[in-house]
């Protein structure tokens, strides 16, 4: 275990964050599930679980057929109030690195903050928190093996539909 | 009703005698909101605190909340339970702040008052004065007593490791409380096996409370709104179903049993939100395995009027505490649990299925966002008022779906404890 990458790795590890980033904030959501490998996982956790080490999740999508799930659910089946979202995603720590400067494992974390505007509303913090990623590479370049978003804001203002 | 009637009428009366017309102001004003705390939440009702498993050990506290008044539920060193309200006796401070831990004894940060675990008041500093100079400078008057100035202590009980506080202490028994009916099917949840917490998700919905209750006593909703649960076969209005009511009818168990799917013309034409045939990619959203003791049905949501909901969805149980903050405006808490005797795999199960339900969840998520568009509707006009006459407009129990009788029950409690 390291903990150097070489810059074109970190270069394409920036460009998985930004891209995921525009991704769930495009509404294009069929787009999201690209970017885990085929038994990726997506948790998005309270934080008060995470620190209880309580399982529960607000969302435990096991593998990428489950996330496109969810997809199918936000697009076709949950009946919500539209909203815009931004994700304002902290530049990504690396906390250690298997293979070699390339790089085959990534164990990464950034802090972020979505804001959530309603048509007829103020942009307001609608969730607050960091992402705790495995990352892989593949042939398709960097993938997600598993992200954990912790979030802090426990008290969600209503509902989330969207991916954080 | 036309359109130009008055919109905030000055002295609004229920008109007629019945429950099925409920008005808009019964969900936008202050004053009915204040005493629906006095009479259902901080008098005459059991409120749900929380769980046993949540505090397993002496000194084990969680901080949660009844109508709008902090209470700490605790276990004390005989292993016993106890909730006082979290309001300081000296100068009423909320003192626990942390939401969970473990403590010998409670105490005030502000002059450090200190209370035993059972709540009544060990010490107050100063107490006797402060010698200076040979000379006792204040303290308490010498007629001050501890016993006096305890905190505010609630009335428990526990039915299967389900924890129930009244500030009421004449209030009836809990298994009176909640009536044959209802205690049977509380009953079946929690039989005495130990449960294990799996987490909490919480949710503030922009409503008032009571939508809360009613959208757990309205089956006519679930395979329209949630067309998640029809696309996919889970909930259908042909489904083997039976509504039952406590005599009072503030309480409730919404009980159903899954069809073997398939398409039925009748249940489903004119249902813009059936889509037949449609699978989920992932198979474990959907791999239910029936339990023993649901002793048939796959579903049975239970209201325990006003704090509670008790969520049986097939493998997935919670509990779903109402905790009001304003006419407006409710928070709910979710604890998910499990059983001791659970495998990993049905653990598993538990916590997959449970993307069902909650803040996020496939078929819980639109139920927040109807209770807040409702609200507005509410707010918009509160001189007008809903009509909830789907079978009818009497009140009892059904062998059917396609009623909001229990509804009506509800609101023909709420009128006679409100004398509205
Ligand atoms: S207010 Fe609590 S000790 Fe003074
Ligand atoms: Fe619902």
């Amino acid at each position: 275990m390291n903990m150097t990458i070489d810059f074109q790795t970190y270069f394409e590890l920036l460009n998985l964050y930004s891209d995921y980033a525009m991704a769930v904030d495009s509404a294009d959501w069929e787009k999201w599930p690209d970017f885990f490998v085929e038994d990726g996982t997506y948790r998005l956790q309270p934080r008060e679980n995470f620190e209880q080490g309580l399982p529960l999740c607000l969302l435990a999508l096991e593998s990428r057929a489950m996330i496109k799930d969810r997809v199918y659910g936000v697009k076709e089946t949950m009946y919500h109030d539209p909203y815009y979202q931004r994700h304002i995603v902290g530049t990504p720590r690396v906390i250690s690195v298997e293979g070699g400067r390339d790089a085959d494992t990534i164990h990464s974390e950034a802090n972020y903050v979505v804001v959530r505007t309603k048509y007829d509303g103020e942009s307001t913090v609608f969730n607050s928190g960091y992402y705790r990623d495995v990352i892989v590479r593949t042939p398709e370049g960097l993938k997600l093996q598993s992200r954990l978003c912790i979030y802090d804001t426990e008290m969600i203002p209503n509902s989330i539909i969207y991916p954080i | 009703m036309t359109g130009n009637a008055t919109v905030f009428p000055k002295d609004p009366t229920w008109e007629g005698e019945g429950s099925s017309r409920i008005p808009f102001w019964a969900y936008t004003r202050d004053d009915l909101y204040q005493q629906e705390l006095e009479r259902f939440f901080y008098s005459g009702h059991w409120c749900y605190v929380g769980l046993e498993a949540e505090i397993p050990n002496p000194g084990d506290f969680r901080r949660t909340v009844i109508g709008e008044r902090s209470v700490i539920m605790v276990r004390d060193t005989n292993g016993a339970i106890n909730v006082v309200e979290n309001v300081c006796a000296h100068r009423g401070m909320r003192f626990c702040r942390e939401r969970h831990g473990n403590r010998k004894d409670f105490f005030c940060p502000y002059h450090q008052w200190n209370y035993s675990l059972e709540g009544d008041l060990q010490g107050v500093p100063f107490r006797r004065g402060v010698k200076q100079e040979g000379k006792i400078n204040g303290g308490m008057p010498p007629e001050f007593k501890l016993e006096e100035h305890g905190l505010t202590k609630l009335k428990v009980a526990t039915r299967g490791g389900v924890v129930f506080a009244s500030f009421d202490h004449d209030v009836e028994p809990l298994e009176e409380f909640l009536g044959p009916t209802i205690l049977q099917y509380f009953d079946r949840v929690f039989n005495g096996r130990k449960l294990k917490v799996l987490g909490y998700r919480r949710q503030r919905i922009p409503g008032n409370w009571k939508l809360m209750q009613e959208n757990i006593k309205d089956p006519y909703h679930p395979g329209l709104l949630h067309t998640w649960f029809s696309t996919f076969g889970l909930w259908r209005a042909d489904n083997k179903s039976q509504l039952r009511m406590d005599e009072h009818f503030r309480h409730a168990a919404m009980i159903s049993t899954r069809g073997q799917g398939g398409k039925n013309d009748e249940v489903v034409s004119g249902v813009d939100s059936f889509k037949d045939q449609m699978k989920v990619n992932d198979p474990r959203l959907l791999d239910i395995v029936p339990e023993p003791w649901w002793n048939g049905p796959t579903a049975v949501m239970t209201t325990v009027f006003p704090s509670v909901i008790l969520q049986q969805q097939v493998n997935s149980v919670s509990t779903r505490h109402i905790q009001p903050n304003g006419h407006g405006s409710f928070d709910f808490v979710w604890t998910h649990f499990g059983f001791d005797d659970d495998s990993e795999e049905m653990t598993q199960r538990r916590l997959i299925q449970a993307n069902l339900f909650g803040p996020a969840g496939f078929v819980s998520a639109d139920d927040g966002e109807v209770i807040e568009w409702s609200q507005e509707g509410f707010e918009q006009k509160p001189a007008h008022r809903t009509v909830v006459e789907m079978g009818g407009y009497d009140i009892g129990d059904s062998e059917h779906m396609v009623t909001e009788t229990l509804i009506r029950g509800m609101y023909a409690y709420w009128r006679k404890v409100m004398g509205q």
